[in-house]
């Protein structure tokens, strides 16, 4: 009992940062841009963040310093791609490969260095209350604004004006634009946004998790959020259930080998993308459903006044 | 051995592609000794080093940069280092250390398995240079090996364990199911129920060498099961700070990781290249280099127990010393028979000590290890 205790709590604490980048990455997708760069922003984040919270000792101004460095790493993205009008594509892939080696650079003299732990409170009351406290209430805050951000999504885009506009901008860039909506730094506002996202993502990672700086630490972990994006048919609540449920596979499969039960190794490490992969397989068996919820111009790139 | 991951590889050949890195780096030269009279100073040696990490990973590499140091601080102006860090395994090699040949280099150190093949094709080419390959097996007139029997540290990390686990379950973050790996489980094991045959060990693999997040969740699931002193063979502290943040214990790996977790840490398994390195040059200054497989342990000081902490009781802190003693007594005697595999079959008849076949292809869990071994790379 209480080894399921401490595997749900372990399955939330693993499905955090990728809810948190799968979030940031949705909120870019409903308004139409796709960013493969997430891993590169995350890795980005992550030093700096580190990078912030080990010389200030304080791990808010790390997620802070880790939310703005995604940021503007997704602002080159958006500049390239919303007013260059490079391939999104391309240009989220180059960001990607860009972030991996310049957090590597910048990073060395972070390697090996060790944050002061600050303890996790919890939840006060609840934290002692039997299975529950350990399962669920003695979370990092982290994991818990994860799901208030969640929730401030839902509610952004579909209870108020503003995030009708987003969607239509991500359904109908031309209609937006004729209608007088500025389309392109809408656009930007989503980037800089999923950018921050991925950045507190990256930091929670390098600051909270781990926690450490090292080269490479990301490990696909942008891959798997930008795949949950499609694996929740792009709807937020679905991101976040699914991110617990790529963080409790990995988990659950700890557990077993750590019972002595033969799970292939490989195999649980495609889970996600192969998850991914099954459920565009389902979601195109019907149009309806991929016409309600996929962004119509996702990736496209819009040029105003043509 | 030790390789990179696909990641870290790709991570390497981005930093390549942006020339931001790779550089060739040299210590700064030293002020010139004041020279007594106008003597003709002979050339140093130059000593030429590819590494496969950064100096700063706080592991592998920084351990061989520490023996680098060593080396120069044993030889003064004697002897000038080059090194060159974050070397992708593969053909890049082969063109670093062509590069550190063609700067004049007499001596070179590769230190990771992954640069065997590019060290015998440049040892071909240049007869003259001594080359030296950590954790191969590949040898020329000029080119030899040497490596360090990992598996003593293991087996005094688990001599500690043995006597500081509560639950009597110890855990260990497994990296790729090869014969090294296995070598460390299963010393870690022998060690713990030499001193207290109730012991388990529950193995955890992560399919890869540095991936801090994943090591941190591997460590969270073996605690979850009980496990109270880990030992990891990754390359991160992380699984040494997961223990820190639940109230458990675990061992430094590769170097001296006790600043990491000041309550959990009991001892780290670090590396001391150094006396192999010094040794290595004094073979080359007095022309008595001749090939060799060197394979160092607690006797020879490559390998060390370190930093055992003042909170450790006595008594383990005496059982730790006396198998220090017995293995710098009898060195590779981690496995002696008579030793079962978990399914219960004899694997080492009594007496017998493990040789190196026996050691270079294990592919068992000893007894006392749950599961069984998986199918890996």
């Amino acid at each position: 009992m209480n080894e399921i205790a401490l595997l749900i709590a372990a399955t939330l604490a693993a499905g955090t940062p990728l809810a948190l980048a799968g979030l940031g990455l949705l909120v870019n997708e409903r308004a139409g841009v796709v960013n493969l760069g997430a891993e590169g922003m995350m890795a980005i984040a992550a030093v700096t963040g580190f990078a912030a919270a080990f010389l200030t000792g304080s791990e808010w101004v790390g997620f802070a310093a880790g939310a703005v460095a995604g940021a503007a790493a997704a602002s080159i993205f958006g500049w390239l791609a919303l007013w260059l009008y490079t391939n999104q594509y391309a240009t989220g892939l180059a960001l990607s490969l860009f972030g991996a080696g310049f957090s590597a650079f910048v990073g060395t003299g972070f390697v090996g260095k060790n944050l002061e732990r600050t303890a996790v409170a919890g939840i006060p009351g609840l934290r002692d209350l039997p299975f529950l406290g350990p399962a669920l209430f003695r979370q990092h805050a982290l994991v818990y604004l994860a799901i208030a951000i969640m929730a401030a999504i839902a509610w952004f885009f579909y209870r108020t004006r503003a995030g009708l506009v987003l969607r239509s901008v991500g359904e109908s860039p031309e209609s937006a634009h004729a209608l007088g909506y500025p389309v392109r730094s809408i656009r930007m506002a989503a980037v800089l946004a999923g950018g921050a996202l991925c950045g507190v993502s990256g930091a929670y990672l390098s600051i909270v998790y781990a926690p450490m700086w090292v080269e490479g630490m990301i490990a696909g972990r942008g891959w798997i959020a930008l795949a949950l994006t499609v694996f929740a048919t792009w709807r937020p609540a679905r991101v976040l259930l699914g991110a617990y449920l790529f963080g409790g596979v990995t988990m659950l499969q700890l557990h077993l080998q750590g019972r002595g039960v033969q799970v292939p190794l490989q195999f649980m490490s495609m889970l996600p993308y192969l998850s991914t992969v099954v459920v565009l397989v389902l979601i195109s068996r019907d149009p309806l459903w991929i016409r309600l919820n996929m962004p119509a111009s996702l990736g496209k790139t819009f040029h105003p006044g043509s | 051995m030790h390789r990179r991951t696909w990641m870290q590889s790709l991570v390497l050949a981005v930093v390549l592609a942006f020339g931001l890195s790779a550089c060739a780096k040299s210590e700064p030269p030293k002020p010139p000794a004041p020279a007594p009279a106008p003597v003709a100073k002979p050339e140093p040696l130059k000593v030429g080093f590819i590494y496969v990490g950064p100096v700063a990973d706080a592991g592998w590499t920084y351990a061989h940069d520490l023996g680098r140091k060593a080396l120069e601080a044993k030889f003064g102006d004697k002897v000038k280092t080059t090194f060159i860090e974050s070397v992708k395994e593969g053909p890049d090699a082969e063109r670093v250390i062509r590069d550190l040949v063609a700067q004049g280099n007499k001596v070179i150190f590769a230190t990771s398995f992954g640069f065997g093949d590019s060290m015998e094709k440049v040892a071909k080419d240049h007869p003259e240079v001594f080359f030296e390959h950590a954790t191969g097996y590949k040898t020329a007139p000029n080119l030899r090996n040497y490596e360090g029997r990992f598996y003593e540290d293991s087996y005094l990390a688990g001599v500690m364990a043995g006597m500081m686990t509560k639950s009597n379950v110890i855990g260990f973050v497994g990296s790729f199911p090869i014969p090294e790996v296995l070598r460390n489980i299963n010393a870690y094991t022998l060690g713990a129920r030499s001193v207290n045959p109730k012991v388990k060990t529950k193995v955890v693999w992560i399919s890869t060498w540095v991936d801090p997040p994943k090591e941190a969740e591997a460590a969270q699931s073996l605690i979850n099961q009980g496990a109270d002193v880990l030992l990891q063979n990754t390359d991160s502290t992380a699984v040494l700070q997961t223990a820190e943040k639940n109230g458990k214990y675990a061992f430094g790996w590769d170097s001296d990781m006790s600043a990491f977790a000041p309550k959990a840490h009991l001892g780290s398994c670090a590396l001391n290249w150094g006396p192999y390195y010094i040794k290595a040059v004094t073979d080359v200054l007095e022309k008595t280099w001749k090939v060799e497989n060197t394979k160092w342990g607690i006797k020879e000081g490559l390998t060390e127990f370190v930093k055992v902490p003042d909170f450790v009781p006595a008594a383990a802190k005496a059982k730790v010393e006396e198998a220090k003693a017995f293995l710098v007594a009898n060195p590779g005697a981690v496995f002696r028979g008579p030793i079962k595999d978990n399914t219960g079959k004899e694997v080492l008849a009594a007496g017998v000590v493990g040789d190196d076949k026996f050691k270079g292809e294990m592919n068992f869990y000893v007894q006392g290890v749950d599961g069984k071994v998986p199918a890996g790379k």
